[in-house]
């Protein structure tokens, strides 16, 4: 077995230095009514050749975004990857080490989340950032829970525009906490504040909301969050990180808690997962943060160096009363995103925006003058839109598979009232031919002459 | 020689990026989008070129270490070897750029993946059910210990404690408390097991679970296993197994055959994937029949020929994971059990054990051995002789990285007092464990000629030792244009 060094002679000299004659001789405290009394019932071994093949076997078997055109995002995004971003994650003394707890001997790694979290405060213009979460679903079931150690209040209240996977993340996080949830119903593709108005009081926890939101509109974030301060919440925001290429920081809004999912930031599509979710406060709230934090310090030198720092609020050190049970985070993500971010660096992450907008902007005018299409919200929206359509969305799905398009995302499997309205995502990789196909297939299914 | 943040380096108009021109009309963003919503401009990232910004990242890699390089004991995080054909096939562009809601159909494979990926834990654990979706081992314990509620509730009583051995990952008692548990600490007995009259004592109508680790955190197995569960299940209670320790048990027991009702598999220790500096991880859950209907959602099944993702559960605890967890991770514990096979596995548990009752045995007299007897895996020495000295297992650890050695984990668990855990794994040679002893026995001389050399420990990394209190004290968090320049930077 090529992982394990052991020789057979190995294995005589160490039985021996312990001084037993076998291996079974170390396994006896096991009682023998819990022994295994056959062997493990799984596949015959492959070689590494064989391996390949049946790996490459099943990997042929799915849709890549290689070969098909996508216009699916629904919280996972085809952005470009500049090549730098993998080159740096095959590193191995970055992607076989663990969490830094050794300081000295993890410098490297520290000095990356220390600048991940610089780059996190940037874009969201927020003061202190952790080193990341699992997703952005479980940054913000967990943004939600620091919001009720703030404000010592239970009741949460979002926004039924944000993320509907999210909020049954949340949903799950609160099971055992058993704080109450309220969610407030969109109007015209964003959230209705005047509803938000009438739910919130003074026993309101937090407010999340998310923007762009679900259906890609852009939320009157000032308004939401005034609204939650005045009430004593604290105002979650829910971002996607290529938008903040051209919009305004929630922190500049005033939010108290940003967090989304950073996929977007130069992380392969990888089926769901390993993503990142990212997690920026106020420093004020540092000590109700979850998650691991990074701080520069110096050496007994005086020399600039960096560790784990404020760890009195995780579960190591605090158990039950820690602010969060994470330990094990998404550390060689949040590196894929520095490394995205600092290619990308001070106008690239805008030139990005720019690019989904426009192709958005031109994609979404294209459809609203088709026949049996129409533009159902009418608030402005950054890479994604919501079509609705005359045809079942499910024809459309099919006629676009067989064009090698992978369509949308058919909202009504989790918005009921949505049925045949289709949510569209466009991104800098999509050429203006790849936009004219997925408009002339579009065109065809609806029975348009063209 | 430390390396300038990014920020000072680059020079404005630099870049390390290429993209297309705009390939339709293009219109003023403000007409777009509202100028109220829009920022100012640029944000306030680098500007490096690619080669800068290589030169930058590539040094900072230099300054770290991973198992790659050498030796990596860190007791309880299994750092084994992370085969490079994981890496091969997790890149294969079909299960790297897949999107998880493209339809069914368009997903085979992967579905086909998570579905015997399923079943191989299954066999593995003794277990009924998995669910792939926590994404790391503590996210595995919130769903594990919110399934405890979920069934408990269905038998009309969510009961109020989660008992757990003062011995466990800080992760257990946090996870339980945020499933709503107040948490009893078990004290362990004085050879380092789960103390079978304190246990009694606390088991009642009230206990929801238990959470043990098999072998627990001394390394030691569980010998009583049966009994405790026997205790706790007449109790109506559930036991629930930190799988942190699952690289003992390989084709030698499974957790369902010793009585655990849930357990969550850690596949970036057992199953090999790269730890990441930090993560990703993977956490699956597995239980027994009776909470198979609770588990997080969505589950893969198979109908006729095709796999599919089953949400129709009403009594599952829901989502926890945004998507299906950390496929990417999924891939290569996948690739590695179909390079190993039962007859691999069998091999891997064997010479883990061998090895650290190895390193054990040697280490033994010059280091401090709180309970004696056959380790399973890994094994914890105390620190106690050096202490005397005025030396601490901290101080230990420190001096082990001037000899070249990534430190076990110290001063955890908190029952042994200057705790030195050291799991060396089954991916390591003899003569590498012979190495480190080598480098711990010297340490040990040094504490009785030059403890100084130890206490200021280590000489030779890129800082020396680190003023963490100050890290606190004066919180420096992101960098900040002038800031840098209030500390001495070389």
């Amino acid at each position: 077995m090529e992982y394990i060094p052991n020789t057979p002679e190995d294995q005589r000299e160490m039985l021996k230095a312990i001084g037993v004659s076998s291996i079974e001789d170390l396994l006896r405290d096991i009682p023998v009514e819990v022994r295994l009394k056959k062997d493990l019932n799984l596949p015959e071994p492959l070689s590494e050749l064989e391996l390949l093949k049946e790996m490459k076997n099943l990997s042929s078997m799915n849709a890549n975004t290689e070969d098909f055109i996508s216009f699916l995002g629904a919280g996972a995004y085809d952005h470009f990857i500049p090549s730098v971003v993998s080159h740096v994650l095959s590193r191995s003394e970055f992607y076989t080490a663990y969490t830094p707890y050794q300081a000295e001997m993890s410098q490297g790694f520290l000095q990356t989340i220390y600048e991940y979290q610089t780059m996190i405060c940037e874009l969201t213009g927020m003061e202190v950032a952790n080193a990341s979460m699992y997703d952005g679903a479980s940054a913000m079931a967990e943004a939600a829970l620091m919001g009720t150690r703030i404000t010592k209040r239970e009741e949460i209240i979002i926004s039924s525009a944000v993320n509907p996977r999210y909020r049954k993340v949340l949903d799950t996080y609160l099971r055992g906490l058993k704080y109450p949830v309220k969610n407030i119903k969109w109007d015209n593709g964003i959230t209705d504040i005047e509803k938000l108005s009438m739910v919130i009081s003074d026993k309101t926890a937090v407010v999340v909301i998310q923007n762009p939101n679900f259906f890609g509109s852009l939320e009157d974030v000032a308004a939401i969050i005034e609204l939650a301060h005045r009430h004593g919440a604290v105002a979650i925001i829910v971002a996607d990180p290529i938008a903040l290429g051209i919009l305004k920081t929630a922190g500049e809004l005033g939010a108290d808690i940003v967090v989304g999912e950073g996929q977007p930031l130069g992380i392969p599509l990888n089926f769901g997962g390993p993503y990142l979710g990212f997690f920026a406060a106020r420093m004020e709230h540092i000590r109700k943060m979850p998650g691991r934090i990074v701080g520069a310090t110096t050496d007994k030198d005086g020399n600039v160096g960096y560790c784990l720092t404020f760890q009195t609020r995780e579960q190591h050190i605090k158990r039950e009363r820690a602010t969060s049970n994470i330990c094990t985070n998404e550390a060689l993500v949040a590196l894929a995103a520095t490394v995205y971010m600092a290619a990308m660096g001070k106008h690239g992450l805008r030139d990005v925006a720019n690019l989904c907008l426009q192709k958005m902007s031109y994609a979404k005018n294209k459809i609203r003058e088709l026949k049996g299409y129409t533009i159902p919200f009418s608030a402005p929206t950054f890479k994604e839109f919501v079509v609705k359509t005359t045809v079942p969305s499910e024809k459309i799905q099919e006629r676009l598979y067989s064009e090698k398009i992978i369509g949308g995302l058919n909202l009504g499997t989790y918005y009921p009232e949505l049925k045949d309205h289709i949510l569209l995502s466009v991104t800098e990789k999509r050429s203006r031919q790849d936009i004219e196909r997925l408009i002339q297939c579009l065109s065809q299914v609806a029975g348009n002459v063209n | 020689m430390s390396i300038k943040p990014i920020f000072e380096k680059g020079a404005p108009g630099r870049k390390a990026y290429s993209l297309p021109d705009i390939d339709v009309p293009e219109v003023e963003i403000n007409k777009l989008i509202p100028s109220q919503f829009l920022n100012d401009g640029f944000i306030n990232l680098p500007e490096v070129s690619e080669v800068e910004l290589i030169r930058h990242f590539t040094r900072l890699s230099q300054l770290n270490f991973g198992v790659d390089m050498g030796f990596y004991p860190l007791g309880s995080c299994t750092m084994k070897y992370n085969p490079k054909v994981n890496e091969e096939a997790a890149k294969l562009s079909g299960l790297m750029n897949s999107h998880p809601l493209q339809s069914e159909n368009l997903s085979q494979g992967a579905l086909k993946l998570m579905y015997e990926l399923e079943a191989f834990l299954k066999e593995i654990g003794g277990l009924d059910s998995v669910s792939l979706q926590p994404a790391a081992g503590a996210h595995g314990e919130l769903a594990g210990m919110l399934v405890v509620r979920a069934y408990h509730e269905a038998n009309g009583n969510p009961r109020k404690k989660v008992l757990i051995p003062d011995s466990a990952h800080g992760t257990n008692p946090a996870s339980a408390a945020l499933a709503g548990y107040d948490i009893v600490v078990i004290k362990s007995s004085k050879d380092g097991l789960v103390d079978i009259d304190e246990l009694k004592r606390a088991v009642d109508t009230d206990c929801a679970a238990v959470m043990l680790t098999n072998p627990n955190t001394i390394g030691l197995f569980e010998k009583d296993i049966l009994f405790i569960s026997k205790v706790i299940h007449d109790a109506g209670a559930l036991l629930y197994m930190d799988g942190a320790n699952l690289n003992a048990l390989l084709d030698i027991t499974r957790p369902g055959d010793m009585g655990f009702d849930i357990v969550h598999f850690n596949l970036h220790k057992t199953f090999s994937t790269p730890h990441g500096g930090g993560g990703p991880g993977s956490g699956p859950i597995g239980v027994v029949e009776k909470l198979s209907p609770f588990i997080p959602v969505p589950i893969i099944e198979k109908g006729g020929d095709k796999y599919y993702l089953d949400y129709n559960r009403p009594h599952s605890i829901g989502s926890i994971h945004g998507f299906y967890g950390n496929f990417g991770v999924l891939v290569r514990a996948y690739t590695y059990i179909r390079r190993l096979g039962a007859k691999g596995l069998k091999e891997v548990s064997r010479n883990a054990i061998l090895n650290a009752n190895y390193i054990k045995k040697r280490l033994e007299g010059i280091y401090y051995l709180p309970n004696q007897g056959a380790c399973m895996h890994e094994c914890v020495f105390s620190a106690k002789f050096q202490k005397a000295k005025g030396v601490h297992a901290w101080d230990i650890s420190k001096r082990l990285q001037d000899y070249g050695f990534h430190p076990p984990t110290v001063n955890f668990p908190l029952i042994v007092d200057e705790a030195i855990m050291i799991e060396p794994t089954e991916t390591e040679a003899k003569e590498t464990l012979d190495k480190f002893c080598d480098a711990m026995i010297a340490i040990a001389k040094e504490v009785e000629t030059d403890p100084e050399i130890v206490k200021n420990a280590p000489h030779t990394r890129v800082v020396k030792r680190l003023d963490e209190a100050q890290a606190v004290k004066k919180p420096n968090l992101r960098w900040q244009k002038n800031l840098s320049n209030t500390i001495k930077n070389p």
